[in-house]
């Protein structure tokens, strides 16, 4: 598939490869071009001073060889810290090292993160991948491939200028070869990074831009184990575990004797209130677990907030106060002032295959087979919850369901240590019900934001005044009292105290900072440091519901201003990238649209993720049943700007799956409970999107931007399509709503009313 | 002893009888393709075909299945080998964490077994109990209308013109 829109830089060039800084004589100035980030959830990341200059994760894993290996026989094999969550990053990786390392990808082994082998990249979450290890392989490979051209060209005689390499052999214009295997014999890759990389020019690039089917598929739609779901292991155990009725009861008692003597059951283990069983057979182990279920007894545990009131509530448990953006200029002559205040409910990540683990306690050592997004951060909480030396816990990253952000992988991979701790060495597989992975996810927080901005005479925004209200959107396992089942035994741990995350990535507040040029800026992010529920990171965090805010007023003050609302937004913006994909997703859509048939509407919406990572405009229509008020999204046309792109089909595919998912939880999703329980515990008390909702069309324009810095984009669509989904309903019923989700019943009652 | 006829094969198991269809083959026969997600029945990755129909494997229990013949995943091919089915959803790259994948596969198949020419209409009705989280449903739908020779979905025009055609045609 090839590239739809490729806007030509001009001229181009790498300068400094580590931080892939990339000089545009078009567009002088813009200094985002030179960002660097490096994974932002989780622990504080410390990069040493002397790692500062290297390009993405290689400031934090600064040894060549962390991340290839050539061994004397030629067989290269490509580490990385990050994991393959669904997303297809991990064919985008091996694109990037097998570009720099000119060698076809098929000849590449490549390994993801496995606390035994890999570097320590912390976690996979968002959208870093490709920026932090992206850049890092891509440095990293072209170091490497150079220094082995190097020695080869001493070992010759010649200069390396005359030296060609391609698939793993070197060589020169006189004939003689040497492959990477003899190479490497005479160059040790045990060396730090260089700031400088020998990078190709990208307009050479064949294997970067190219739509490489991913690796993974093929065993996946055939049935090949590809999931930790589908581990098998000699001797292996299946455990189900017990979870309590609401947070905080304590468990008093159980009818473990009654459960001992059924079919298969192997042992119960309890620590504290933390409960499993243990059977040979898994139907045995389910059928043993609904028993021990029913015939335990629990203390009544903690009450939970009203959802009634819960935004209310919010704005009192918000008790700390973070100005995040003040900046003053002349005020302008203020004409008109608009106010609006925004909601969003509680809501569930919703993976398809309830969280799942495998472990094995031998000789002192546990392994642990996870499809958790950090397998070093989960490896150190494990290591302090079982009292083992760091250096006895092994992670291994095996693919499971898709995540979305942190639902209960590192809490099951917990229950499986546990567990396998006092099963003598046997494999002992825990996999959550489906009611344990609605029940006791880490929702993502429901939240308030505020908003107030002024129009002059021309109808421009001259100031913009803007506030959040949040619990945690980072709950990351930093410690292990952080892991839901370690809260649970006889010795509990505490979790980590809720911190706010910082700008300029944020977390409630994430893209709280319009990316509109206002005279007068002025964005407050209020953080409670308790949680009412259990919240973390799902998915973009706080910026599908800021971006939804933002782009929803937007829209309101265009209306005010009598402008059209695509004119008003570039008004508003000065970054060329970012009026780029407006203007192709305007024009992809045909926008402004002749009149549209009853109860249809159109609605456009923008947002840099991050403001840092990947642009994306998108303009959409909807339909509305008046009767139900079920919105249907029917048709996107989505412009996404994401730097260089590695895999074109992967970027399309994160993309249409974002719009379709933050379709969903726009439209249809909440988080049902009241004070005594949480009520959401499957797909008919948490309905999702399915295919009769799905669009009748959906595209996706890529905007290549060959030589710049690679930006995630596998997040990037969440916060725009929210937007354009309000937008588009206000244009079909004349209704702002405001409070999410926007479909279903209030829709009804307000078209009603 | 529980008799399973399973991808054209017989196996005599020796299983509780109230043991659903899902964990027999993972289990006891190692065919991972179907996969638990609810065990309620509700978002079909379990889906495999028994006796011609989709059913959700998670509940259906294994004394219940007599002699019908039982069809997963792994009978359409293999990743060397891709059925026709399979072929499509690999072209179309159809599948981001690929969890809901084989269940997918299997429902369409029963469909198309029983109906290799179904209408758009008909093709989303007849995948609306199967559920993708990813929103992979694009080119799910785009990988079983190649195989169906239902005209592509991606332009708009095509898919209005093909939604016109198929609501006429159900009403």
């Amino acid at each position: 598939m090839s590239v739809h829109d490729d806007i030509d830089e001009g001229r181009r060039r790498f300068m400094m490869s580590g931080a892939l800084v990339v000089s545009f004589s078009l567009f002088p100035g813009a200094k985002a071009l030179a960002q660097e980030v490096i994974a932002d959830e989780g622990a504080a990341v410390h990069i040493a001073k002397a790692t500062e200059t290297l390009a993405g994760s290689l400031k934090t894993n600064p040894y060549l060889d962390a991340w290839i290996k050539i061994d004397p026989a030629g067989k290269v094999t490509v580490y990385t810290g990050k994991v393959e969550l669904g997303t297809g990053v991990r064919t985008a990786l091996l694109q990037v090292a097998a570009e720099e390392l000119d060698m076809a990808p098929s000849l590449i082994t490549f390994l993801t993160a496995d606390t035994g082998a890999s570097p320590d990249e912390g976690l996979t979450a968002g959208s870093h991948t490709i920026a932090d290890s992206g850049s890092a392989l891509l440095n990293a490979a072209a170091q490497v491939r150079g220094l082995l051209v190097d020695a080869a060209a001493k070992h010759f005689g010649v200069s390396g200028s005359v030296l060609s390499a391609h698939n793993a052999v070197i060589k020169a214009p006189d004939g003689r070869s040497m492959t990477y295997g003899e190479a490497v014999g005479l160059v040790d890759l045990h060396r730090m990074a260089t700031p400088v990389s020998p990078l190709k020019d990208p307009a050479t690039f064949t294997v970067i831009g190219a739509s490489l089917p991913r690796l993974d598929i093929p065993g996946k739609v055939t049935g090949g184990p590809s999931y930790v779901q589908d581990m098998s292991m000699p001797d292996m155990l299946h455990a189900r575990v017990v979870l309590p009725p609401v947070y905080g009861a304590q468990l008093l008692r159980t009818n473990t004797p009654d459960i001992l003597k059924m079919a298969g059951v192997i042992n119960v283990v309890r620590n504290g209130s933390m409960l499993a069983v243990v059977a040979k057979g898994e139907w045995q182990a389910v059928q043993a677990q609904r028993a021990l279920a029913a015939g335990s007894q629990w203390s009544a545990g903690h009450a939970l907030p009203d959802p009634a009131t819960v935004h209310r509530d919010l704005k009192q448990i918000s008790t700390q106060h973070i100005e995040i953006a003040n900046t003053h200029n002349a005020p302008g002559a203020p004409l008109k002032t608009l106010s609006a205040t925004y909601t969003r409910r509680y809501m569930l990540h919703g993976s398809i295959g309830p969280s799942c683990s495998v472990a094995q306690f031998k000789d002192g050592h546990m392994t642990v087979w996870t499809h958790s997004q950090g397998v070093y951060p989960l490896r150190d909480a494990l290591a302090e919850m079982l009292s083992l030396p760091k250096e006895n816990v092994r992670c291994v990253h095996v693919e499971g369901s898709g995540c979305y952000g942190h639902n209960g992988a590192d809490d099951v991979a917990a229950h499986a240590a546990l567990v396998a701790r006092e099963m003598a060495g046997r494999p002992v597989r825990v996999q959550w019900m489906r009611e344990q992975e609605h029940k006791w996810d880490h929702y993502t927080p429901a939240m308030v934001t505020e908003v107030k901005a002024s129009l002059d005479a021309g109808g421009g925004i001259v100031d913009w005044d803007y506030a959040l209200w949040s619990s945690s959107h980072n709950e990351r396992i930093v410690n292990a009292g952080r892991l839901i089942p370690a809260q649970m035994l006889e010795k509990p741990f505490v979790p980590a105290p809720s911190v706010p995350m910082v700008q300029p990535e944020g977390g409630g507040d994430r893209n709280a900072i319009p990316l509109y040029a206002f005279p007068n800026l002025h964005v407050m992010n209020n953080f409670s440091p308790t949680m009412p529920l259990h919240t973390s990171a799902m998915r973009s965090l706080g910026a599908h519901m800021n971006v939804f805010t933002i782009e929803s007023f937007m829209d309101e003050l265009s209306a005010a201003a009598g402008a059209d609302p695509v004119v008003f937004r570039l008004k508003h913006l000065h970054d060329p990238r970012a009026r780029d994909v407006i203007r192709v997703a305007a024009e992809k859509f045909g926008w402004p649209r002749a009149p549209r048939k009853a109860n249809h509407g159109v609605g456009f919406a923008f947002g840099k993720y991050k403001n840092l990572m990947a642009y994306v405009a998108i303009a959409v229509e909807v339909s509305v049943v008046r009767e139900t008020g079920q919105v249907i999204l029917e048709h996107a046309e989505v412009a996404v700007d994401s730097g260089q792109i590695v895999n074109p089909d992967g970027i399309r595919n994160q993309i249409e799956g974002g719009v379709i998912q933050s379709a969903s939880w726009t439209l249809y999703e909440e988080l049902k409970f009241d004070t005594q329980r949480i009520r959401s515990f499957d797909w008919s008390s948490y309905p999702i999107l399915r295919f009769s909702a799905v669009p009748r069309s959906l595209n996706v324009h890529l905007i290549n931007r060959p030589g710049a810095p690679f930006l995630g984009a596998a997040e990037a669509s969440m916060g725009p399509t929210a937007g354009a989904l309000g937008n588009a309903l206000f244009d079909a019923t004349g209704k702002r709503l405001r409070d999410m989700p926007l479909g279903g019943d209030s829709l009804r009652r307000r078209i009603d009313a | 002893m529980i008799t399973l006829t399973v991808n054209g094969v017989r196996h005599a198991l020796d299983i509780d009888p109230s043991t659903p269809l899902l964990y027999a083959l993972r289990n006891d026969l190692q065919l991972h393709g179907a996969k638990f997600g609810c065990g309620l029945g509700q978002c079909g990755a379990c889906t495999v075909i028994v006796g011609g129909e989709a059913v959700f494997s998670c509940l259906v229990p294994v004394s219940s299945i007599g002699a019908r013949a039982v069809r997963t995943v792994e009978s359409l091919g293999t990743a060397e080998h891709p059925g026709p089915l399979q072929k499509s959803f690999i072209e179309h790259q159809a599948a981001q964490c690929g969890y809901c994948i084989a269940g997918m596969i299997m429902r369409a198949q029963a469909l198309l077994d029983r109906n290799p020419h179904p209408t758009e209409s008909e093709l989303r009705e007849h995948m609306e109990p199967n559920l993708c989280r990813c929103g992979t449903h694009m080119r799910i739908l785009a990988a079983i209308r190649e195989v169906a020779h239902l005209p592509a979905g991606n332009g708009a025009s095509a898919t209005t013109q093909q939604r016109a055609a198929s609501n006429g045609g159900t009403q």
